[in-house]
């Protein structure tokens, strides 16, 4: 693998990290694997790349495809909350919609930017364009896990905190448990959109099918932060999940260097999240086998 | 004004199936400012039950629920957590596990306040006050601000949950058995400084026991349920002088049946 594979894995990382950390939000301070991932993904991409062409600002183009997702977010959260709809069939729901709706606002199945557009990119020269790329996802980065940590140690934050983690006590103490869920929920589709949003600039493409297989890629960089650093404070939390990002580009860079088929690299997504979801407990079987072991000896020993 | 008042409740449980369950039956309760009740009866007497409906964790199937003279009959929990706090059997039910000591008794503090999202969840000028209500505890908990609940013992959980409870001073405190999941030594600090809590702040409490001996020690009025309905009420008066052996005659008397010892004696 030469150098330019990792490069590119690092700030495929850093950009598809905002998407992993969204996920977070809903999947470890709620306690749900929202789908309506997979229809705010291409939803960002969708808004941000129709209001180029149309000649808005790339900040505020960026700035509208957040506010989709956030949007995508409410409906769901509304779904969920007030009509009572299992998590699992509202992110379903919603992402179902979200696909006519994207079609709707690309007016077409895809939108390929002209090589002269103005992107978050390219807006400032930092050197090259690879340095344009770390540099712009980097701050993006930095940015959103300053707002978060701030906003999850606010009154407010604290209160959504509580709601994921135990929600009786959470309404004993006057959180209304229905308005926090919907406020993750809008932050974690709006950070969703926003990471297509930057994926669509980076390319210079976005396509309606864009987002399938996306919350499996989000998944794996959590769990992967999870395995490497167990029990971390929230903002020390989203800086592993980074870095989970990059480590799962590398190996998908890594298997694809090798000439698996492309075709199969969903297929590979899946198997490789079931692995990883499977590790802590088979690392934990194996630490039980291993102390009946010792604790058997020891009583061989005894005798 | 009552601070609580309990009009002809009754609670359904599957109304009109073959199952179905009046579990009360046309219960009045008044409770005034500064009376602490003890709630006793058998299990499945509809003492948790009374307890949910006023709390607002179940809805009332006929009657009315006022506090402070508001009729809240209608309102859910988190409405009525303005008014009202609770502790739980469980001592994991009453905080958030993954959220540390402080992080806990600052949700308690905003109770019934807006939260807002620009200041800090845990404010510095409040440390100081945990820190000296954890020290009343004796538990040693006053340097431990920073740990996270769930890796605290039971019954610290529980004395966290009472501080919480009564740290906004609520109009009304309702208790479910919070000792019993506690090891008897753990529930004698625990029921002690419950009393003092309530004592010091004169919390209108209502308290459910399986404890006999702390139903009669504890608190200035004493309710048995039976079958969802109030088989004996003693007003301050009569609970003074009563004994374990006493309640249990007049228990015999009043609903001609012979009192469980084993269900009712769990101490
Ligand atoms: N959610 C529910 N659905 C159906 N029946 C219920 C429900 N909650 C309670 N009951 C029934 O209502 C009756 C009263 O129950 P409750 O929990 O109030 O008893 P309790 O006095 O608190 O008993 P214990 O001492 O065992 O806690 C019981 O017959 C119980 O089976
Ligand atoms: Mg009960």
């Amino acid at each position: 693998m030469d150098i330019d594979i990792i490069i590119s894995s690092v700030y495929q990382g850093l950009l598809w990290s905002i998407m992993a950390i969204g996920v977070y939000l809903t999947f470890r301070i709620l306690d749900i694997a929202d789908m309506t991932a997979e229809g705010s993904f291409p939803l960002g991409a969708a808004i941000t790349m129709q209001a180029i062409v149309s000649g808005v600002s790339p900040i505020l183009a960026t700035i509208y495809g957040f506010l989709g997702g956030a949007a995508a977010g409410l409906v769901s959260g509304i779904l969920h909350t007030k009509l009572k709809i299992p998590a699992l069939l509202t992110g379903i729901l919603t992402m179902t919609g979200l696909y006519s709706i994207n079609l709707f606002v690309m007016g077409k199945a895809n939108i390929s930017l002209l090589a002269t557009a103005k992107t978050l990119f390219n807006l400032h020269d930092f050197g090259s364009s690879t340095a344009n790329t770390i540099v712009i996802g980097g701050v993006m980065v930095t940015i959103v896990i300053i707002i978060l940590v701030f906003f999850f140690n606010t009154e407010m934050g604290l209160a959504a905190r509580a709601v994921g983690n135990n929600q009786n006590m959470s309404a004993a103490n006057g959180i209304n448990n229905d308005n926090m869920k919907i406020i993750v929920y809008m932050l974690s589709n709006g950070l969703i959109a926003l990471s297509g949003s930057l994926m669509a600039q980076l390319n210079g493409y976005a396509d309606v099918s864009m987002g399938i297989g996306t919350i499996v890629i989000a998944l794996a960089a959590i769990i992967i932060a999870e395995i490497i650093l167990k029990n971390l404070s929230f903002g020390k939390r989203l800086i592993t999940i980074v870095i989970g990002s990059m480590i799962y580009r590398l190996i998908i860079a890594f298997v694809l260097d090798r000439g698996v088929d492309p075709n199969a690299l969903r297929l590979f997504y899946s198997l490789m999240l079931a692995v990883f979801l499977a590790i802590p407990l088979i690392s934990k079987s194996f630490k039980q086998i291993k102390q009946r072991r010792l604790n058997n000896q020891d009583q061989v020993e005894d005798k | 004004m009552p601070v609580l008042e309990v009009k002809k409740l009754n609670q359904y449980f599957e109304k009109g199936t073959p199952n179905e369950n009046h579990a009360l039956k046309e219960i009045n309760l008044d409770l005034e400012h500064g009376d602490f009740v003890v709630i006793i009866g058998g299990n499945g007497a509809g003492k948790s039950t009374l307890l949910n409906s006023v709390a607002g964790s179940l809805p009332v199937s006929y009657g009315h629920v006022k506090i402070n003279g508001e009729d809240v009959t209608y309102e859910n929990v988190s409405k009525r957590s303005r008014l009202i706090s609770r502790v739980f059997q469980d001592p994991r039910s009453g905080t958030a596990p993954l959220l540390t000591v402080e992080e806990n008794l600052s949700l308690a503090l905003h109770r019934g306040i807006w939260r807002n999202f620009w200041t800090n969840g845990v404010k510095k000028s409040d440390r100081k006050l945990f820190q000296e209500k954890l020290a009343q505890l004796n538990l040693g908990l006053e340097d431990r601000l920073g740990a996270e609940i769930g890796l605290l013992s039971g019954g610290q959980r529980q004395a966290i949950t009472l501080l919480m409870a009564t740290i906004k001073s609520p109009s009304l405190l309702l208790l479910d058995e919070h000792t019993a999941a506690l090891d008897p030594e753990t529930s004698a600090t625990v029921m002690e400084l419950t009393d003092r809590l309530v004592q010091e702040q004169k919390i209108t409490t209502l308290m459910i026991t399986h404890n006999m001996d702390d139903a009669i020690k504890y608190g200035n009025r004493l309710i048995m349920l039976d079958h969802g309905e109030i088989a004996i009420e003693l007003n301050e008066k009569e609970k003074e002088g009563m004994t374990v052996p006493k309640l249990m005659q007049l228990f015999k008397e009043r609903s001609g049946k012979e009192l469980n010892n084993d269900a009712m004696l769990l101490s």
